[in-house]
């Protein structure tokens, strides 16, 4: 068994036994069904309120599986403890949650407590959702109970005893769960309280970008210091940031509206789907979530700034690389990469200067492994980067040459270990990934990117 | 001068190791199959097999074949005795300018030989890759279909005689 | 070959050709009429031995000035060469374009080849089997009724057989044709009609080879061209000594704005056009147009406008009116195989094999370009990916003639890049429809009025100044100045004209003569977007009248054959009137005769609109089709469901992009279509035959009426009504929130 299921285990244990003491605590009523309600006693404004801010929330990343219908649920997200499958949120009156009145679903984004009283699991992410305001969650609920209901029955979630019993969540949550609605700080802007209110609440931001304890818990002294989302690292996006270029609110706002930034490059894996879906939301929530991102950062340091500008100038002129001709990784990326990577087509059609790239610089190789193996995949449709995928043609000891080379000649930092290793597991992981993830919606460089190169 | 194992043989080629296979099957080996569409692994048109796996032969350098084994449309079969895969095609006439069906059969047959009865739907995830201009989508997708079909009473006729 | 016909043939002709001719011409002709053609391209290319050899040994051989371009003609020509002169299928092969060997048909194009060049052979192959028959006759002195044919023979009343090798003697093919000919009844077929496999696929399946891609000859070297980067960009600098230098480069070859460099094997080709397009700098100008503005660029250039068509003289005669604009931006052919071609000049005749539509006018604008005489110049038609009308074939022909004057007596091979190939070719041009019509007391349509504004469709013939290399050398060729072509045919007027009947109606073609975006023939050309917005604006019609759009349509339309494909169709899909689809799915009809005189066909489909992200499936299409005679209803079922999915991926995806200097749509990042998890569940063609009748071209026609039919799905889906192509998963989204 490993460690994390040791602990996390050992930690349940502790956990029930709190659980049973405070059993007044962990138990819930029940809220009484009510017949769905009709989508025509919506009011149509609180209902397009209610989609952007699903879109803001990104619901339908976790609620719809590939091939699935929208919000039906289905899709299997990987935790250290087993796999939870997400559950159907349209308004179906036997499988999905067309018989929670308001205060039902109210009560799940605000305390994850679902209509029977059951505890939710917080992969559900109602520890910032539990910031949502009230109004914002009536519009929520107009939106979701207008969509159309899908017969779809939850798939049963994999986790071991005792953590397959809801009970222990209680515990969990007199632990870590905060009940604060947020409160905006007077000193700040607008602009930034409400990037704030986003981020802390229906964005989530934190759910995949700042670690986790061993119990599954955000890390409250880690904020932002990075995690993981769909076996791929969610970056540290606090003054700890890999990236040899230090996110700017205007390049945070480019990345997060356009899904690229020129010196940044172009988001995918999970992160695709987020910018499609915030391509489509008022653009001041965009600006505002990267104003507070920035905020939250704050100004870099004097050698981050530094190392900065070299990345750049060597971006614009490219020196020759040090003679390592003759390594194995050199000669791949020669030959694979080379011919995408240096073409100086712009962003996001042309490869990323890998100079500039996050996952290179970034402690954990796995996301550098995911995109060698899966390349980037078209958008139906849609002007949308393509890279292709390298796991057919190069085995696992060729891609860690490759990324070690990679790691080496593009960034500053120390050689990572056990990257065979990872490239193994991204191989298992990225099959699942890519074969139940509904994808990315909105191509980055959407209508208003189409007179860009 | 470097070794790469073709269809079954060995062949010393005269190409710089950062050659991507494509040109090296086409121009050293004189193989028409496998074709170029875009060069930049966007199409599909130049897809073979390596060690059983589907590769865009256009982004895979000649230094990642050491050791592997490459098969071509002409190593699966002739006119005379086509494959399974190869008389599925013919049979549903699935091809208008056929330019883009080398490359389908090749993702096909890699397919089969890991899923023997793959859905509709995981036929059209499958080829997501491949693109074709003339439209021949419906046949495409009836040949792979046939295709499994017939490996599938090839083998079956295969394991009666060998039961004899 | 001109020599006189001997006395024996003459009289043999005479006599035969008179039989023929008072057979077929059943009401005689006065004497003053003119002496009728023999039809199809026989008219032009008059010798039977054109279209038929026969040798000694008995090697049959069918010519078509045609060019296979993965339609399947080859077969079918072999299959009706194989019908008329009744021998096996397989006994006989065809030789396509090439000018030093086949008839000069102009270009493979507007669907034309089974009317022109299945004609032509058709009857070729008549006449030369009455011509056998007649020979026979004449050695045993009996008549020729006593004679019929059978495998590749003329066998006598009495058994007597010769095999038609046998029968041949020199110049005895070498005959006229005649304006009529005895052909076989449809009901005796034993090729023509029949699903014959493709003669083409085997090889292509097996890594035969196929495409002029796959050509090697001895010596041959690789020639990649380095193309400006915009529009009229200008050489400023090119400093070539460091790429002349790198591995295998044979030659750098610069022309003014013509740049290009040959070496020994492929894979230096490229690395070696990298570092030159690397040294070359190049002075752009900016010449784009607004992208997003179609309608305000178009209908504001110059234009030469005319009414091409007038019935009645009432507008407004009704009493509901509506008013529609349509619009479809430049779209891109798109071919899989971005083109190539091999040249080599040897002593004086420089020899293209091209996977050009035309090798005549391609020969033509080659030797002009050269500034050579035309006969030193040879094309051979050899087959290359799918080019759905005028892409960059016949500029790499060019690029490869250019290069390969410079290296005497090597074969030299270009192959042109994706990003070329988007960047470069002449697009489908942009076109605007504006349509009125108002409703009558009884739901009819009273008067009709109709406008498209376009470029021409054609830049071919162009000579040499239509070819990119010689627009870029040093002492240019300037480009020809665009000409409307003319109707019935039409370019940007192609169908604009309605098939229905209405008492009053009027169409006005803008033609417009300044092309900003390199424009020539794609296929359908105007009748893709004209027929999209006449069938569109039926549909508003029939919404506006309550009306079922079959119905609607049926009301409008005299011609039975028409009426019979929508009819076919519309049961083929199970149409009711008045249904209703399930929630978020619409059905869609659409109808059209391709040019108002080829094939017929008619659409019915079923969409999904997904409204959430608003993104549109076609979930089945059915179609009915009328081509005539049918000579291979399998090949003619691949283009109907090739001509609904290609449709597809234009109306639903494809716009070429650039901005004010470059084009930006330049490989299948930036021009996307349509990829498999969008391929419909089915579609189903229903096939009218009309033995006998004239056959009909059929490449073309389904793509008007696919989109239309997609189009009139979506509105009745989403209740939304969207007129400016492509109707993307964004428009409809956006549509289905407003």
């Amino acid at each position: 068994m490993s460690k994390a299921r040791v602990f996390a285990s050992l930690g349940a244990a502790l956990v029930i036994a709190g659980a049973v003491a405070a059993f007044a605590i962990a138990w819930r009523p029940a809220i009484p069904a009510t017949d769905p309600p009709s989508a025509q006693s919506f009011d149509p404004v609180q209902v397009k309120h209610g989609r952007e801010l699903a879109a803001l929330g990104n619901c339908n990343t976790c609620h719809t599986t590939r091939g699935g219908k929208d919000f039906a649920g289905g899709l299997p997200v990987p935790t250290p403890f087993g796999t939870i499958y997400s559950s159907n949120i349209t308004p179906d009156a036997d499988t999905g949650i067309g018989r929670w009145p308001e205060d039902a679903f109210r009560r799940a984004m605000r305390s994850g407590v679902d209509r029977d009283g059951r505890h939710l699991y917080p992969t559900f992410p109602y520890d910032h959702f539990t910031n949502v305001s009230d109004e914002d969650d009536r519009a929520l609920y107009a939106y979701l109970m207008t969509r159309q209901p899908v017969h779809a029955v939850a798939r049963a979630n994999q986790l071991p005893f005792p953590l397959d019993q809801r009970v222990v969540i209680a515990g969990w949550k007199l632990l870590f769960l905060r009940r604060d609605t947020y409160r905006p700080d007077p000193a700040r802007s607008a602009e930034f309280n409400r990037g704030a209110y986003l981020v802390e609440g229906l964005a989530h931001c934190g759910a995949c970008h700042t670690p986790r304890n061993a119990l599954g818990a955000e890390r409250a002294s880690a904020s932002f210091a990075g995690g993981e989302a769909d076996n791929w690292s969610a970056y540290a996006i606090n003054a700890q940031s890999p990236a040899p270029v230090p996110w700017t609110a205007d390049a945070l706002f480019a990345y997060l509206r356009h899904g690229f930034d020129p010196d940044h490059g172009t988001a995918r894996g999970p992160m695709a789907q987020v910018v499609g879906n915030l391509s489509e939301v008022p653009g001041g929530d965009v600006r505002a979530i990267a104003t507070y991102m920035a905020g939250v950062s704050g100004a870099p340091a004097e050698d981050r700034k530094r190392r900065a500008e070299d990345v750049l100038a060597q971006v614009k002129s490219p020196a020759a690389p040090e003679s390592q001709a003759n390594s194995a990784g050199a000669a791949i990326y020669a030959a694979a990469c080379a011919s995408c990577h240096e073409s100086k087509r712009p962003l996001p059609y042309g490869g990323v200067n890998l100079a500039l790239s996050t996952a290179l610089s970034s402690p954990d190789p796995r996301n550098a492994a995911n995109i060698v193996l899966s390349g980037v995949r078209p958008v139906e449709g849609e002007r949308s980067p393509i890279m292709p995928g390298f796991a057919s043609s190069m085995s696992d000891a060729q891609v860690a040459a490759l990324l070690n080379y990679l790691r080496s000649r593009f960034s500053n930092q120390p050689a990572w270990a056990h990257v065979e290793q990872t490239v193994a597991e991204a191989r298992r992981t990225q099959t699942v990934f890519l074969e139940t993830s509904a994808g990315a919606q909105d191509a980055p460089a959407a209508v208003n990117q189409r007179d860009k190169p | 001068m470097t070794t790469v194992k073709v269809n079954g043989r060995d062949h010393q080629v005269d190409a710089e190791p950062d050659t991507p296979l494509l040109y090296v099957l086409r121009d050293d080996l004189g193989l028409n199959a496998a074709k170029f569409g875009c060069g930049l692994g966007q199409c599909g048109s130049c897809t073979v097999i390596v060690d059983g796996n589907a590769v865009l032969s256009c982004v895979t350098p000649l230094l990642l074949l050491e050791g592997k084994q490459v098969t071509t449309l002409e190593g699966l079969g002739t006119i005379e005795t086509p494959a399974p895969v190869q008389r599925a095609f013919i049979e549903e006439q699935a091809a208008q300018c056929g330019y883009c069906i080398a490359g389908m059969m090749m993702r096909t047959q890699a397919l089969l030989q890991r899923n023997a009865k793959p859905t509709d739907d995981e036929i059209r995830a499958e080829l997501a890759p491949h693109l074709c201009r003339c439209g021949t989508h419906m046949r495409i997708l009836r040949a792979v279909h046939r295709a499994a079909h017939l490996m599938q009473t090839a083998d079956a006729s295969t394991d009666q005689r060998s039961a004899q | 070959m001109n020599g006189p016909v001997t006395i024996d043939r003459r009289r043999v002709l005479a006599g035969s050709g008179a039989l023929i001719v008072s057979f077929s011409l059943g009401n005689a002709f006065a004497q003053d009429q003119p002496v009728p053609k023999p039809p199809g391209s026989l008219a032009t290319t008059p010798f039977l031995d054109s279209w038929i050899r026969i040798d000694a040994d008995g090697t049959i051989t069918a010519f078509t000035g045609k060019a296979e371009l993965g339609q399947g003609f080859k077969t079918a020509f072999q299959q009706i060469a194989a019908e008329e002169l009744d021998v096996p299928f397989a006994s006989l092969k065809v030789v396509t374009a090439d000018t030093s060997r086949t008839a000069n048909e102009g270009y493979t194009s507007g669907s034309h080849s089974m009317q022109d060049s299945g004609t032509a052979i058709q009857n070729a192959a008549a006449q030369v089997r009455a011509l056998l028959i007649a020979e026979a006759a004449r050695r045993l002195n009996l008549p020729a009724e006593n004679f019929r044919t059978d495998n590749g023979a003329v066998i006598a009343a009495d058994g007597q057989r010769f095999a038609y090798g046998d029968l041949v003697a020199g110049d005895m093919l070498h005959a006229q044709a005649q304006p009529a000919s005895k052909l076989k009844d449809p009901a005796t077929f034993k090729v023509m009609g029949q699903p014959t496999p493709r003669v083409d696929i085997p090889a292509k399946v097996t890594g035969g080879a196929a495409y002029v891609q796959d050509m090697r000859l001895p010596g041959m070297v690789h020639a990649r061209v380095v193309r400006p980067p915009s529009y009229g960009a200008q050489l400023t600098a090119c400093d070539t000594s460091a790429v002349e230098k790198l591995s295998g480069v044979v030659k750098v070859v610069r022309n003014g704005n013509f740049l290009a460099v040959v070496t020994k094997r492929e894979f230096q080709a490229i690395k070696a056009m990298a570092a030159l397009s690397d040294a070359a700098k190049w002075r752009e100008t900016p010449s784009l147009p607004k992208q997003d503005d179609l309608v305000g660029v178009l209908t504001s250039l110059p234009s030469q406008d005319k009414t091409i068509f007038q019935a009645g003289n009432r507008l407004s005669a009704g009493q509901k009116t509506i008013e529609a604009t349509y619009t479809r931006p430049y779209q891109s052919h798109g071919s899989i195989g971005p083109s190539c071609a091999v040249a080599q000049m040897t002593d004086g005749t420089m020899t293209v094999w091209t996977h050009t539509q035309g090798v005549y006018p391609d020969r033509q604008a080659i030797s002009e370009m050269l500034r050579v005489p035309q006969a030193s110049v040879r094309c051979i038609h050899v087959e290359g990916s799918g080019c759905y009308g005028h892409n960059g074939a016949d500029d790499a022909a060019a690029d490869a003639a250019l290069i390969a004057r410079e290296l005497p007596g090597v074969p030299v091979r270009v192959q042109w890049t994706r990003e070329q190939e988007h960047a470069w070719e002449p697009y489908g041009p942009a076109m605007v429809t504006r349509l009125k019509a108002s409703l009558d007391d009884n739901g009819a349509i009273a008067d009709w009025h109709f406008e498209v504004w376009s470029n021409t469709h054609s830049m071919r013939p162009g000579g040499a100044g239509a070819m990119l290399a010689a627009q870029h050398m040093a002492q240019p060729f300037a480009p020809p100045p665009p000409k409307p072509l003319p109707l019935p045919e039409g370019g940007g007027d192609r169908n604009a004209i309605p098939i229905y009947e209405f008492p009053n109606a009027q169409v006005v073609h803008h033609f417009i003569p300044d092309m900003p975006v390199r424009i020539s023939a794609m296929r359908a050309l105007g009748a893709y977007h004209n027929v999209f917005s006449i069938e569109s604006f039926m549909d508003e019609l029939a919404r506006a009248a309550g009306a079922d759009p079959v119905e609607f349509r049926l009301k409008h339309l005299e011609d039975p054959r028409g009426r019979d494909v929508i009819e076919k169709a519309a049961q083929g899909f199970g149409w009711v009137k008045g249904q209703k689809a399930p929630p978020d799915r619409g059905y869609g009809f659409a109808f059209a005769r391709y040019k108002n005189l080829a094939a017929y066909c008619a659409i019915a489909c079923e969409v999904e609109v997904n409204r959430e992200t608003g993104r549109p499936r076609l979930v089945r299409a059915v179609a009915a089709v009328d081509s005539g005679q049918v000579v291979n209803p399998d090949g003619l079922t691949n283009q109907i469901e090739g001509a609904i999915v290609q449709s597809m991926s234009w109306t639903l995806y494809e716009a070429v992009t650039f901005d004010d200097t470059r084009i930006t749509s330049i490989d299948w990042q930036t021009y996307p279509i349509l990829r498999f998890d969008a391929v419909p569940d089915s579609i189903i063609v229903h096939i009218i035959n009309r033995p006998g009748k004239p056959f009909l071209g059929s490449g073309e026609t389904g793509q008007g009426p696919a989109a239309a039919s997609i189009a009139n799905a979506i509105a009745n889906a989403t209740g939304k009504r969207l007129r400016d192509l492509p109707l993307t998963r964004k428009k409809i989204k956006d549509a289905i929130d407003a």
